[in-house]
């Protein structure tokens, strides 16, 4: 039983740091029917770039904080020099473009940073919490704790401002959005720094957990893609369900099955539920329209 | 032109003529490699085309049946005895029963569902080769045994080269017979609608699966190839960042067109070889150069050119 509860303990916590990858997919998604695989390295920023501001003195409070930002500022030129300039291209082609944004921004970090392995001190010690038998690492809290902040943090903006709001509008009809005064631009670059950010914070928060280096970010990109298409493309719910599935799916299937096929499990669930469910597990059933 | 390269004889020959053409212009034996690696490319890259240029369903795990066609070359020879051409043979029928098996269900997903289901699937094939070591040497790879054609050991840069174009113009021709067939037509007509493509009759699923299990023989054989031409097989070439690379080829040089496929191909594997004197700064240039193409060519490399030069004749 200890076991089971260690094995949920650490697959929730990767699965936090999935769930908010498949949010940031989800939000730039809704706003711009962009599929952005350059999500990962949003969070092998985050990560980095506060490892390398501590390494050089940086009081860690305010290494987060810049790290957010220039991952915010990445997201921001992300939008306007390549998805804008891109307005109306196909699916795949935009899938291409930022597939190729994720190569140059890994070049780029391995160029600025190196191609090293890094990690963070815990932010709170590395004393283990005994709970039923499990060994509970402080930073996983603050990993669960955080991704619970970004959720609700989110839902309020979506839901009681008029941003959220015009994010919202946006997401359901782009032209019915722009005919009201919206302007969809805005919107769909706000979608680029909101994802970054949180792709950013997500990076942050595990990386005394798993470490970070210049290439996590095409992996993490996978998981939260699947994730994001598990809860149902579009639905932010989906994309949080999603993520901690996928997260305790790999925990348990290493535990118990295979550690060597821990990503294949993950993938073979989504199979079986995309098969069973075409439309993921809260995605609507597509009608198409003649 | 436009007429011309429509006839179903005219792009495979076009690419004969630049295979015989190259041939004159190759300063060393490194050359022919690099050509021979782009005529492989080309093949896989077409049979993808035809799934997703022609049919418009995308497949981000084509490389898995890549590497099943390659580890047929590499494991059947040694543990079983069989000839590697019948390896081939044998790869490429495993290829179309897994596709089949597999594509029935999977091909009933739409947009991006199939595109996680299709990457699923490939990282599926790729794990399974990389963590079986017994049989496929596990993540450092196995030693491939050289092709030997009646007592003839087929070795050498430009035999391969000459090998692999000859493969790609085969390959070529039977994309645009297929293109032009009953089939071609009906896989276009359900690019468009499907909704309207079945009304007009057209078995939707059957189409889809046809196609799908022909581009998959495409890469299993180009996996082959490219395995005896290498004397040695690692799982990279089964995994997410070259299926990832193929789609990039067919977009890159155009959906639905076979010389795009092969532009695609030589742009994707020149590139990289070009740049192996900026090694530090690499990554960031292909990406970069994937990005500026795509933004500005939005429908690939040869379909833009064609479109200019169509549109600077009409005025």
């Amino acid at each position: 039983m200890p076991e089971l509860l260690q094995f949920c303990v650490s697959g929730l916590t990767v699965g936090a740091v999935y769930a908010l990858v498949a949010l940031g997919f989800t939000i730039i998604y809704n706003a711009s029917d962009v599929v952005n695989f350059a999500q990962g390295e949003f969070v092998m920023i985050g990560g980095m770039t506060t490892v390398f501001a501590t390494a050089a003195g940086v009081p860690l409070p305010l290494a987060v904080i810049g790290a957010i930002l220039v991952a915010m500022v990445v997201g921001l030129l992300l939008h306007r020099l390549a998805i804008e300039p891109a307005r109306g291209a196909s699916p795949v082609t935009l899938i291409i473009i930022t597939i190729g944004a994720s190569i140059f921004l890994r070049g780029l970090a391995q160029v600025v940073f190196d191609k090293q392995f890094h990690s963070l001190p815990a932010f709170s010690g590395d004393t283990p919490i005994r709970f039923g038998g499990a060994a509970i690492l402080p930073q996983s809290f603050w990993v669960l704790g955080g991704a619970a902040v970004i959720v609700v943090l989110l839902w309020a903006f979506f839901n009681r401002t008029l941003i959220g709001k015009a994010v919202l509008a946006t997401a359901a009809n782009r032209l019915a959005a722009r005919l009201v005064g919206i302007n969809t631009s805005f919107v769909m670059g706000l979608s680029f720094v909101m994802s970054a950010a949180i792709g950013a914070i997500a990076g942050i928060l595990v990386t005394p957990i798993t470490l970070t280096s210049y290439d996590v970010g095409m992996l993490l990109a996978l998981k939260g893609f699947a994730a994001a298409m598990l809860g149902g493309m579009g639905n932010p719910l989906g994309a949080v369900v999603g993520g901690l599935a996928v997260g305790l799916l790999e925990a348990l299937g290493a535990g118990y099955i295979s550690s060597t096929y821990k990503d294949a499990i993950a993938f073979i669930v989504i199979l079986v539920v995309l098969f069973a469910m075409p439309g993921g597990l809260f995605g609507k059933a597509s009608v198409e329209r003649v | 032109m436009g007429k011309l390269l429509s006839h179903r004889l005219a792009v495979p020959l076009v690419i004969a003529l630049l295979v015989v053409a190259l041939s004159f212009a190759m300063p060393s034996n490194f050359y022919y490699r690099v050509a021979a690696l782009v005529w492989i490319s080309a093949l896989a890259v077409i049979g993808l085309n035809l799934l997703m240029g022609y049919a418009g369903q995308v497949s981000l795990g084509h490389a898995g049946f890549f590497g099943i066609g390659a580890y047929a070359v590499a494991v059947l020879p040694p543990q079983f005895g069989l000839h590697p051409l019948l390896a081939v043979l044998a790869g490429a029928v495993a290829t179309a029963a897994i596709a089949f098996l597999v594509g029935r269900p999977i091909l009933r997903l739409k947009g991006h569902y199939l595109a996680v289901a299709t990457l699923g699937f490939g990282i599926l094939i790729a794990m399974t080769i990389s963590n079986e070591a017994w049989l496929t040497g596990g993540p450092d790879g196995m030693p491939v045994e050289r092709l030997t054609l009646f007592g003839w050991r087929v070795r050498g840069a430009d035999t391969w080269y000459w090998i692999s174009g000859g493969l790609l113009v085969i390959g070529a021709w039977i994309a645009c017979n297929l293109v032009a067939s009953p089939t071609g037509r009906a896989l276009r007509a359900l690019h468009d609608s499907e909704v309207a493509a079945r009304v007009a009759g057209i078995d939707v699923a059957r189409a889809k699966l046809t196609v799908f299990v022909i581009s998959a023989v495409y890469a299993s054989v180009a996996g082959s190839t490219l395995a005896l031409v290498n004397g040695f097989v690692t799982p990279d070439k089964a995994n997410f960042l070259h299926s990832i690379e193929l789609v990039t080829m067919v977009v890159l040089g155009g959906m639905g067109s076979i010389l795009g496929s092969v532009a695609g191909a030589a742009i994707l594997v020149v590139l990289p070889q070009a740049l192996t004197g900026f090694h530090d700064y690499e990554h960031m240039i292909l990406g970069l150069i994937m990005m500026v193409i795509m933004i500005v060519l939005r429908a690939g490399i040869v379909p833009s050119i064609a479109a200019f030069f169509q549109g600077r004749r009409n005025k």
